[in-house]
């Protein structure tokens, strides 16, 4: 046997060790792999309409039916007073910019145990998946946005009145940034602590619905009595609802110290997501 | 590639609440900066010990080895003994507890066959989705398509998805985008080659290619017989840890009579029931091979006398019961030769009484080389079996006589020839 120079570093490719550290985060592999990310999102993308009639209105029929509940539920029956004249808008809104919170934080939650078969079998950078989810979840949105849009033009060309702050508009990139970094950090943090430990998995829907309804979506924060309205400003995910809905429609309220107060958030979110996510990558397939 | 302590622990029984709290407990030591206590509580890796400590095995300790370019590698060893930990660390889907590998050049395996294809989607489709998860670029994927779509034959399919492909064609389409990776080192585990027996061979034929053009394999089985003849050095593990590294034919030489005490005179090997087929009305407990001297042996010279002793014991009444003996060629895995079939007259033994029968073969006349062993139990046709032992080991080798050599050039055996001179 030949002994080659084990010591030297510099003339390996590869270098297979037992401990990253905390925060090591391959952008080489990344990128190398970026060809894999954007054939997952257009995978995730064509499966949704392959052998179905409606094809592409898949993307748009559930929220509508999911504002048009909430809007006969929350809007007629209980006559909430949204703070706004066109109620239509005002839930079609908050339900697609709920839906691309919770649609990534969904998809990501699964991360490992989704692709177990897969991450078993090949190595790739597995933040590629969750990147992919949260991809397709934005295609998916800016649909859905677009839709939106249309409905605001129909409604301008009758001759409604829409309180759009042109001012603010640029506001609507950050958030949706924010929103996809907050779904992101939440689902891969659950999906690394689910591998090991099934039970959350289970809680995901349930946490996500509860916490729709501690966050102004389907009412505004005036809802809620004063004495707790302290819940919306402790919620980070409360500013991106109200923003958005603020730049659209004029409805809810601007306040950019919550908007700080979300960035930090999820700063900390994602810095936990991904230590959670670099230690189980290494070592899930033992225990999945 | 050079690999130096590599080591694997495993947690073994189930995830429950007591985990959570040795988690915690070992992330505080972590906190501290002290060392795991769990890493020292673990034991080497038995399957049979029953007198276990810990729930914390090492699948593989201490685990060194070189392999150069150019080299294939065969990695041996019982189930169990970390072959396959060892090449799920080499493919990174899992990290080492402790040690490091450095490697030079592209790496690829051959058990990720068909990874990530999506029954939805094309079989085009496919193959972008799938050569992207084993790394290649998309320029790469379509500089290959066209070869690749011949390769697999499927043409006409080639916008169809996926999951209206006969399951040939599925792993024929799969197979060709791994055979265009073009690595500089191939991973193959043999022991988790999905597919029938011309597929296997395709995969050992896909092997020898790449080594042919100068690249490294490291390949894992349980096939003697190929390693034997496909490897240019070898890795024997037992128990998670290397017993030797050294040439193929030492090693292989070392594997057999190890495992000839401890198998076929003990009976185990049939123990493991991957080796097993059939419906189990009437089950092999015990095989033997013995030599013309009467002992028991699994290294022959051309032409020498074997004894099959076999025990068996029927668990429920049979009628008929046939027994023969083939023998699998290492490379190809097809059956080569085999004893007639021989009618085993069992009416007057009992159920769940076991009996015993030689099969002798007075001229082994099989050329030097490796052969698996397949032992079968059955009725009415091949293909109805009360059970077989199939690559049970130890497999019977054949050794190069010193002398005449040259008689033994190629084939598996001499036919019967006379020679006049006219």
């Amino acid at each position: 046997m030949k002994h080659l120079d084990a010591t030297d570093n510099t003339h390996w490719d590869l270098v297979i060790r037992p401990k990253k550290g905390l925060l090591d985060i391959q952008f080489k592999d990344l990128w190398h792999y970026r060809d894999l990310l954007f054939l997952l999102v257009r995978r995730d993308i064509i499966t949704v309409y392959k052998q179905t009639l409606l094809g592409f209105f898949w993307f748009i029929i559930p929220p509508v039916l999911n504002a048009l509940t909430y809007l006969i539920i929350f809007g007629l029956f209980a006559k909430i007073d949204t703070g706004t004249s066109n109620m239509v808008l005002f839930y079609l809104c908050g339900v697609i910019a709920w839906g691309f919170i919770s649609d990534c934080t969904n998809r990501t939650s699964g991360t490992f145990r989704a692709n177990a078969s897969v991450f078993g079998k090949v190595y790739f950078p597995r933040l590629i998946v969750p990147l992919a989810s949260v991809i397709s979840a934005l295609f998916k949105f800016f649909v859905q946005f677009g839709f939106v849009l249309l409905v605001m033009v129909w409604y301008l060309l009758t001759g409604a009145q829409i309180n759009i702050q042109w001012a603010y508009i640029w506001l609507i990139p950050v958030i949706l940034v924010l929103m996809g970094l907050t779904g992101l950090s939440f689902g891969i943090a659950i999906s690394a602590l689910t591998t090991k430990y099934r039970d959350l998995s289970n809680m995901v829907p349930f946490a996500l619905q509860f916490l729709m309804y501690l966050t102004p979506v389907v009412y505004p924060y005036t809802f809620f009595p004063e004495k707790i309205r302290w819940i919306f400003d402790l919620n980070p995910l409360s500013p991106l609802i109200e923003i958005f809905r603020y730049v659209l429609i004029g409805s809810d309220r601007l306040d950019l110290m919550q908007l700080l107060y979300c960035v930090g958030f999820n700063v900390v979110i994602l810095f936990v997501g991904l230590v959670l996510f670099n230690r189980t990558e290494q070592t899930f397939m033992d225990t999945v | 590639m050079h690999a130096a302590h590599i080591s694997k622990m495993f947690r073994l029984g189930n995830v429950g609440a007591s985990t959570l709290t040795e988690d915690i407990r070992s992330a505080y030591y972590r906190l501290r900066g002290k060392e795991n206590p769990f890493l020292a509580d673990a034991e080497t890796n038995d399957r049979q010990g029953t007198a276990q400590r810990s729930d914390y095995v090492w699948a593989l300790k201490d685990i060194n080895f070189e392999v150069n370019q150019g080299e294939i590698l065969g990695i041996v060893g019982r189930n169990g003994a970390g072959k396959s930990t060892l090449l799920k660390i080499l493919s990174r889907t899992t990290a080492p507890t402790k040690g490091e590998i450095k490697i030079r050049g592209k790496v690829a395996s051959l058990l990720e066959v068909g990874t990530g294809f999506h029954p939805d989607l094309t079989g085009r489709e496919n193959i972008f989705l799938n050569g992207a998860i084993l790394g290649m670029r998309k320029a790469e994927i379509k500089a290959n398509l066209d070869a690749i779509i011949d390769f697999a034959g499927v043409q006409r399919y080639v916008d169809t998805p996926v999951k209206r492909y006969s399951s040939g064609m599925y792993i024929r389409l799969a197979f060709a985008v791994s055979a265009h990776l073009n690595p500089d080192i191939l991973i193959v585990d043999e022991v988790l080659a999905v597919g029938d027996a011309e597929f296997q061979a395709r995969c050992l034929g896909k092997m020898k290619d790449v080594a042919g053009e100068g690249r490294t394999v490291i390949f894992v089985s349980h096939n003697m017989g190929a390693v034997s003849d496909l490897c240019t050095r070898a890795l024997y593990l037992n128990k998670g840890q290397v017993v030797l590294d050294g040439s193929t034919e030492s090693v292989i030489r070392a594997y057999v009579r190890n495992n000839m005490l401890s198998n076929i005179s003990t009976g185990a090997g049939l123990d493991d029931p991957e080796l097993r087929r059939g419906n189990g009305k009437v089950r092999f407990t015990r095989i033997e091979t013995i030599n013309s001297e009467g002992k028991t042996d699994a290294e022959f010279l051309p032409n020498e006398k074997i004894i099959f002793r076999i025990e068996a014991i029927k668990n429920e009444p049979v009628d008929t019961l046939w027994a023969t003996v083939a023998f699998r060629s290492g490379r190809t895995r097809e059956i080569v030769t085999k004893t007639p079939i021989f009618t085993v007259p069992h009416h007057a033994i009992p159920v769940g009484v076991p009996f015993m029968f030689d099969i002798e073969i007075p001229q082994f006349n099989l050329n030097p080389g490796v052969y698996e062993t397949y032992y079968w139990l059955g009725y009415e046709s091949q293909e109805t079996a009360y059970d077989v032992a199939d690559n049970l080991l130890p497999p019977i080798v054949v050794n190069m006589p010193e002398e005449n050599s040259r008689l033994y050039a190629s084939g598996y055996f001499n036919l019967p020839a006379s020679f006049t001179m006219r």
